[in-house]
This record gives C-alpha cells, structure tokens and sequence, in this order.
C-alpha cells in the first residue's frame, strides 16, 4: 500500500511516534538513574553524582554474596529449562499429531498454569512443598517454577509442529528408520529452532520469575531476582548504590540471553508463525 | 489355539485403540499429565481443602472473616482499580503501536527496544522509578527546569507508581501478543478493502478491528493475570498499607507473617476465582464475535 | 448494471523500482472501454506490479496513468474506483457471503434498499443464489472465486482488474470459470485487465494480450496475431514455439527462405529485419513431423528418436539433431527409440528469426 499522506494521517503518525519516543526516553531515564546511581559516590538532590566510582560492584558483589546466588541461580534457571524441554516438547508433539477423546480437556488443564497467577497456585503448591519436606530447596524452587514453563513450552511447540509435514516421518519409516531414528535424525533437526526459541523464552521467563521462587526459595536457594527484591525491601541498611549495582548486574544477566533468543526468534511470529510458512 | 485368539484380539483392541488416536505416541503426554496433576492440580485442591479447614471456627470461617473485613475485602476492589485500568491501556497503546511497526521494513531493532523492559523485571523497574521518578529524580527536575511544573510531582509510593511500573512491565508482552496478530492477518484483506473504497479508518473499523478481537481479548486476559496478580511493585513503589494493597498482599502477609496457611489459601482462592472471573467474562463475550481465521479465505 | 462512461485509460511509460531491481521499465499501453486485456508473461515479468499500479496498491516511480484526461496515478486505491480479483480472493472471512459483496457499496454510503437489491444481482449473475448467509470459509474454491467476482463488479466499476484468479482452481474449474469470466465480461459490457501466465488462458479470454518480459512489453496484438506472428523468439517460445533451431540463411524468395541448420534444410517465413544471415528457426512439435513428403531431401534433416509417447490422436516424439539440438515432433507412426528419421516443418507455420538479437 502506498504511503497515505493527508494531513490526518500524517498528524497520527506524528502523534504514535512521539508516544514511543516517551516511551524509550523515559525506560532510558530509569534504566539510567539505576546505571548512574550504581557508579556514583554521592548522589544527593543533584542532577548528577558527586563523583564515580566502580567499587559498589565489589562491594555488592560480597555483601550480597553474589557468586553463590548466581550459582544457584543459573542452576535453578538451567535445570528449569532443561525440564520443561524434556517434558513439554513430547506432550507438544502428541497433542499436534493425535486427535484422541478428551483433548479438548488436556488443553485446558495445561492452559491453567498460565491463565491462573502464580500466586494463586503458588501459596497452595508452597505448602505441599514444606510438607513433603522440599520447601526451601532449590529442588522445591524448581519444581515450582516448572509449573508455568512446562505448559509454556506445549503452547509455544503445538503450533511449529504442527506445520512439520507428518508425511516426512513417514517418508523416514517407509525407509526403514525405526521411532529411535525418526526421532534422532529427522525430527530433531527439524524441531531444533523451535525447541531453542521456546527454551530461551522459558530461561528469560524464569530469571524474571519472582512470586514462585518468592514463595518456595529458602535462604540457600534464593534467585537473583529475590535476592534483589530483599535487598530493595530492607533499603537503609546498606547503601542503595550497592543495590543498584545489584539491579544493574541482574539486567545484564537477564539482557544478554533475550538477545541471544531474539536472534533465533522473530518475536512477532510466535502466533503468526505456522500460518506463514504455511502459505 | 487360544493363544492364536488372542493375540488376534490384543492385535484388533491395539487397532481399535489407533483407530481413536490413542497409540504410543499418544502416551507422550503422560508425563506431562502426571506432572501437572502433581504440581499443579493436587496443591490446588489441597489449598482448597485447607482453605475449609480455619485455624479457628467453623468451615467457612476463612471466607466469613475475608468478607466480613473491609480490611481484606477492600483489596479485590484496589487490586481490580489498578488491574483493569492498566490492562486496557497497555492494549490501547499497543495497538498503534503495533500498526505502525508492522508497515516497517526493519522491525526488528524497534521491536527489541520496546520489550527490552522484560529483562528488567518488577524490581529494577521499582528501583529505577524511586530514582527517576521521585521528588529529586532526573524526570521531575526536567520537567521544574521547562517550567511546566511548580512542585515535584508524587509519582511513586502512591496508587499511580504502581500504575506506572504495571504499565512499563506489562506493556511489552502485551505489545509483542498484539503485534503477532497484527502481522498474522493477510495484507490481502487489506488491499482488497481499499480497492473497494474503504479509507483507512473504514478499513481498520471493517476489517482489522473485527479480525483482531479474539486476540484482542486473548490478550487483555494474559495480561489481566499479569496485572492482577502484581506484587513486588506494590510493595516497593506503592502504598502497600493503603492505596495498592493488593489481595496478593494480603496472601503473602497470611501466608509468611502469620504463617496462617489455610487463610492465605482461601485468599488465594478468592484471587483466583475473581481473577477467572474476569478471564472468563472476556473469553464468553469473545465467543460473541468471529473467532475464525484471519488470513484470506481459501479453498 | 452498467460501467460509467470512460474511453480509455492510457499507461504513459510507468515505471516502478524495488530498492534498486526495475520491476517495470517504462511501460506504454492504451486500453480501450469495453476491452479484455491479459497480461502475459512468465513469474517475475512485472505483470502483477502493472497491475498493483493501475490498481494504486503501489505508487510508481515514473510515468503517468490516464483515464480519458484525468492523471489518476497520485490517487488513492479507495479513491479510484476500481474493482479488483486478487489471487487468493482475498474475502473478508468474518463477514457473509452477502456481506462481503455489499462491503463496496457499503463503503459508498448506498442506500440499505439499493444495496440489497444489488447484491441480489450479482448473486444471480455469479449463479450463487442460497449461498448469501454463509462465510467464506464454507464455500468450495470455485464459489469463493465467485464471490470475489461478484464484489469486485457489484460496485460498477469503469475496470476490472484480475490478479491470476484462476491459479488457485484445479483444471476441470478453471475451464469452467474461464467461460464465465469471459460472459460476465460480455454480459456487463466492462473493462478487463487480467493477469495470467497462463497463454491458453490468454488466448481463450482476451480480446488483445500484453505480453511482459523482464518489466518489458514485448508484444501487444490479439490472440490470433500472437499466435500466428510472435514478436520474437521469446514471444514465440511462450506462444507454444517449443522447438529453437540455430542455423544459417542459405536463400531467401521473397518472405521465404531456406536455412541451414546443419546435416539438412529447413524452410520458413522470415519474420522483422535480419542484420546478417544468423537465423534462430521456431516450431510449434505439431508443425514438425516424419508424415509429411515431396522435395526429397531439400527442407529436411536428419535426427535420431530418443523418447516417443502415445497421445491418444498421434504420437509425440523427442529427437536429437546431429548437432545435439533436442526437438519435440510429432507422428502417426510408432517410431523406435534410437531410430534414424527425416523431420519436416511446414513452411508456412516455420518462423525465421535474425539469430543476431535472439
């Protein structure tokens, strides 16, 4: 469609550009306060910090004991996504190839977990945890975190298997491949992208999943993300510069593997996606 | 010879089974049903069990005691004053957003930087806006420099730094939903319209609007759960004592100060069934309207 | 329902640029009203670009269009009034078959009454009566095909432009929707721009055809010129001129001429201007045969059979030339493969080209 040029239009352009211009002059505002704020010796009823400085990173790093949390962070997060991989992807490729009574019904429960917050099935799910004895640990806080991803990864998988022509299996069997071989050289290559894509979301979700790991997570198994929210929680006993340096190394973390699933993603597709190539 | 019967047998029940869509592949699902039903399904119901059985009073006691305080009910009301307002608006500005993104030959950088506040998360949003949005932060002192302004204005630890961070964590998901749909639907129909006669405001009321309302509303519940269930921000850049305490405080207070269990599961409870509410009262007005496919017919 | 009045619509060498690729190099053309026009040419010759531009779906970036003395090209697609069949209908899936008809008029702000009276109308002349409450989605291909029509003309447009509508059909209704493109055509009286790449399409429908090369016109003549004098040896491989022969003008006799294409003759028409006596030959396979006889050796050659096929009336035979050139022919005779023939073209219906610009 070519370009429309009337005054209106134009005026509308104009007026959604300035909208998103807000938009990014602002997130760039906060992001830039925390960054400033974590560099800054003293910064008081100023428009810029007193002077700078990088040993709030040190020093967050220790106070916060930031190497263990990362550890069990990344542990957490890791064997969340190595979980829902292996659960998720299976269910995803039943529910697209079979048509079977009561599917209908499955959907739905598996829709659940995600049309419920986290804290309504949180509180639950954290009691049956402390009282099997799990609460606390870091397998109770993976277990949790589960509960969303695993769903997640079945409604982000039905639809690009679904686009994976089923006659391609066939094709490998009437060559004489066995399940095991199916599996292993044709639909692994093929499922590769969407599997990653899915995953990368899941470890982004995840890292960012505050209420669950809240709720569940004992002092030894607690995420960035908590940990963060204690340290905001009891401002004023240690300095807020620290904090922030916190909050700066946890959008880093967080940043660099959003990059990485936006280069195996195109985020506008995960709806469009198996209409497209379909065409 | 019996042998011989029934193996047939096992062979035609194994057939019969096929034939219904239930095979070994079928069985895939089975763990992920085992898992859901463990961690899912049997915690739900046992806080639904547990909120019946109050530490004091009777079965119901729990749920007389939420409804009889205004103290507890009053958070259903403070949690949907914010979550509905923030939901619709981050729909009403994805929308155009969206529309312009999707005439864009390069999406992607735009598209990147506008959900980059998913890698914030709730917490640093919290901690950014005390900075930058608090008496002496940079966005205020812009705005006192330009004159537009005469005092600070009180943006944060009040019911509208809530509003605001809901706004800012809940607006790229939102536009990242929209914007798939917008660019699902077939630039044919578009086309089509205009040779027509449909201007651009026709063309978006006639054919974009009625093809984009079941995403529409898949959209708003998704994020609806996002909002609803809002709790760091409330806490950190909100009245967490009056104006945004949120029914999931509430919980969280029953559950972790008063280490009351079966109230903080009839809270949750109460969440969930008003926070379902909602989903479903959208989801049934959606199955009002076309719910078919948005690319162009085909044969 | 009858077309407003206008006398022609004139493109004046339009142009159009993709970041650099030129889609369409300065395209002239004058349409007549009342005009079938197909646009012919292979995938990637501009043709579908032509016609976005005349439907205003893309701005040119040269050239100007005309309808009479009105420059329309800066005008918007709504603005210009003209009814379009895209190639994959383009229906509106949420919205009646009656609705989708009436969308046209309703964006004309028609009154209720006259809509439905006219929707009605082109529901029968599509032949879709019964179908008007259903959605798109419930109706088979060919139906859908007609609903397309039916709100493309429903609105009276001066033109009608068809973007390859009957691509999406299988062959038994696409025959069938050709015969009734070409009556609703006749029946309305309207103009028609249709694109194809489809020849038997293009010569069945059209009254002229346009043929498009690499954003080029190469050929604007009715069906029966284009099939009996194609432009050049592209137009002629198009027009079913499978057969390319590479030889040398031994003698000319007026518009005919003998070539030589090496181990034998052949005789044929020269077409346009030669600069030497390089000559490309063009055959249609049923113009080139082992059944016809007389002059003894002169205009013919030798070839050895390398496939034959049964065609129910004849048979159809590749042969290979001595000078390893590939030839379709045709025969009554069961040929063997790897038997030596003599193949003759009929002279009439044998097409010289100046090997120097093919």
């Amino acid at each position: 469609m070519p370009k429309d040029t009337t005054i209106s239009a134009r005026l509308w352009a104009f007026a959604i550009w300035t909208l998103v211009g807000l938009f990014l002059i602002n997130l760039l505002g906060l992001i830039g306060s925390v960054v400033t704020s974590s560099f800054a010796t003293r910064w008081l009823g100023t428009w810029l910090p007193a002077g700078f400085t990088t040993r709030w990173y040190f020093s967050a790093w220790a106070e916060f004991q930031l190497d263990d949390v990362l550890t069990v962070t990344f542990q957490i997060v890791f064997a969340v996504v190595f979980l829902s991989g292996l659960i998720g992807v299976p269910v995803a490729y039943a529910m697209a190839r079979r048509n079977f009574p009561g599917k209908q019904l499955v959907m739905i429960l598996f829709l659940l977990p995600i049309l419920v917050p986290p804290v309504t099935f949180g509180i639950p799910l954290a009691t049956v945890l402390y009282k099997v004895g799990l609460g606390g640990s870091i397998t109770g806080v993976i277990l949790a975190n589960l509960v969303p991803t695993v769903p997640f990864v079945i409604l982000v998988m039905i639809p690009f298997i679904e686009q994976v022509d089923p006659r391609i299996e066939s094709a490998a069997r009437v060559f004489g491949a066995n399940t095991r071989q199916v599996f292993l050289h044709v639909l692994l290559p093929i499922l590769t992208p969407g599997v990653l894509a899915a995953l990368l979301l899941v470890l982004v979700r995840t890292i960012a999943m505050f209420e669950l790991t809240f709720l569940t997570a004992g002092p030894t198994s607690q995420t960035l993300v908590v940990a963060l929210y204690y340290s905001v929680f009891a401002a004023g006993v240690r300095a807020v510069q620290s904090i922030d340096a916190m909050a700066v190394i946890y959008m880093l973390t967080t940043l660099v593997w959003l990059i990485i699933a936006l280069r195996f993603v195109n985020p506008t597709q995960i709806v469009a996606r198996a209409k497209r190539e379909a065409n | 010879m019996s042998g011989a019967t029934l193996n047939e047998e096992r062979v035609s029940l194994r057939t019969r089974l096929a034939e219904k869509g239930i095979d070994g592949t079928t069985l895939l699902i089975l763990p992920g049903i085992i898992f859901i039903f463990a961690l899912f399904v049997y915690p739900f119901c046992y806080g639904l069990w547990l909120s019946f059985q109050p530490k004091v009073g009777g079965a119901l006691a729990n749920y007389e005691k939420f409804f009889s305080q205004p103290f507890l009910y009053n958070t259903i009301w403070t949690t949907m004053r914010l979550a509905l307002p923030v939901t619709l608006i981050n729909l009403l500005i994805s929308l155009p957003i969206a529309f312009r993104v999707r005439l864009m030959r390069n999406q992607r950088l735009l598209t990147t930087l506008l959900i980059l506040p998913i890698t914030l998360g709730t917490v640093l949003v919290a901690e950014g806006m005390i900075f930058y949005l608090g008496p002496q932060g940079w966005f205020n002192r812009i705005l006192l420099t330009f004159g537009l302004i005469s005092a600070p204005l009180k943006l944060v630890n009040n019911y509208w730094g809530v509003f605001i961070s809901l706004v800012i964590t809940g607006f790229p998901f939102t536009f990242l939903l929209i914007l798939s749909y917008v660019t699902g639907i077939d630039p044919s129909l578009e086309q089509a319209a205009a040779t027509l006669g449909a201007n651009a405001r026709n063309r978006f009321r006639e054919v974009f609007f009625p093809l984009l309302l079941p995403g529409l509303a898949i959209t708003f519940c998704l994020a609806f759960v996002q909002a609803y269930s809002v709790l760091p921000s409330a806490v950190l850049v909100g009245d967490p004592a009056n104006a945004t305490r949120v029914i999931s405080i509430a919980a969280y207070q029953a559950a972790t100060e008063e280490y009351d269990y079966p109230m903080a599961s009839a809270i949750a409870m109460i969440m969930g069934v008003t926070q379902l509410g909602v989903v479903a009262l959208v989801l049934a007005l959606r199955s009002l309207v076309y719910r078919g496919p948005v690319a162009a017919a085909k044969g | 329902m009858k077309s407003p009045e206008f006398n022609e619509l004139r493109l004046d060498t339009i142009r159009r640029e993709f970041g650099g690729f030129n889609a369409l190099k300065g395209i002239s053309l004058t349409i007549k009203r009342g005009e079938f026009i197909a646009l012919l040419g292979p995938s990637g010759c501009g043709k579908t670009t032509a016609l976005n531009c005349i439907a205003g779906l893309l701005s040119l970036s040269g050239g100007k269009i005309m309808l009479d003395d009105r420059r329309i090209d800066d005008l918007r697609p709504e603005e210009r009034g003209f009814g379009m069949v895209f190639q994959n209908y383009a229906l509106f899936p949420h919205m009646s078959v009656a609705k989708n008809i009436g969308f046209g008029l309703r964006m004309r702000g028609v009154a209720k009454s006259e809509i439905d009276r006219r929707v009605a109308e082109a529901v029968n002349l599509v032949r879709l009566q019964g179908q008007e409450a259903k959605l798109p989605g419930q109706l088979s291909g060919g139906q859908q095909q007609r609903v397309a029509i039916a709100r493309a003309i429903v609105i009276e447009p001066p033109l009608v432009l068809m973007d390859e509508p009957l691509s999406n059909l299988d062959a038994k209704l696409r025959l069938e929707m050709r015969q009734e493109i070409r009556r609703i055509h006749s029946s309305l009286g309207s103009t028609t721009i249709y694109v194809t790449h489809d020849q038997e399409e293009a010569l069945s429908l059209a009254d002229r055809i346009v043929v498009l090369r690499e954003g080029e016109i190469r050929q604007v003549g009715t069906p029966e010129d284009l099939y009996a004098r194609p432009a050049d040896v592209g137009v002629a491989d198009f027009m079913g001129y499978r057969n390319r022969l590479a030889g040398k003008i031994v003698s000319r006799d007026g518009a005919t001429a003998r070539i030589d294409i090496g181990g034998g003759e052949l005789v044929g028409l020269l077409q346009g201007s030669f600069s030497g006596d390089a000559a490309v030959v063009a055959l249609r396979p049923e113009d080139l045969s082992t059944d016809m006889t007389g002059g003894g050796e002169a205009g013919s050659f030798g070839a050895k059979v390398t496939a034959i096929e049964y065609r129910g009336s004849e048979f159809h035979g590749l042969a290979m030339t001595d000078q390893g050139t590939e030839l379709h022919f045709s025969s009554h005779h069961r040929h063997g493969v790897g038997e030596r023939i003599r193949l003759r073209g009929m002279p009439e219906r044998t097409l010289v080209f100046d090997g120097a610009k093919a």
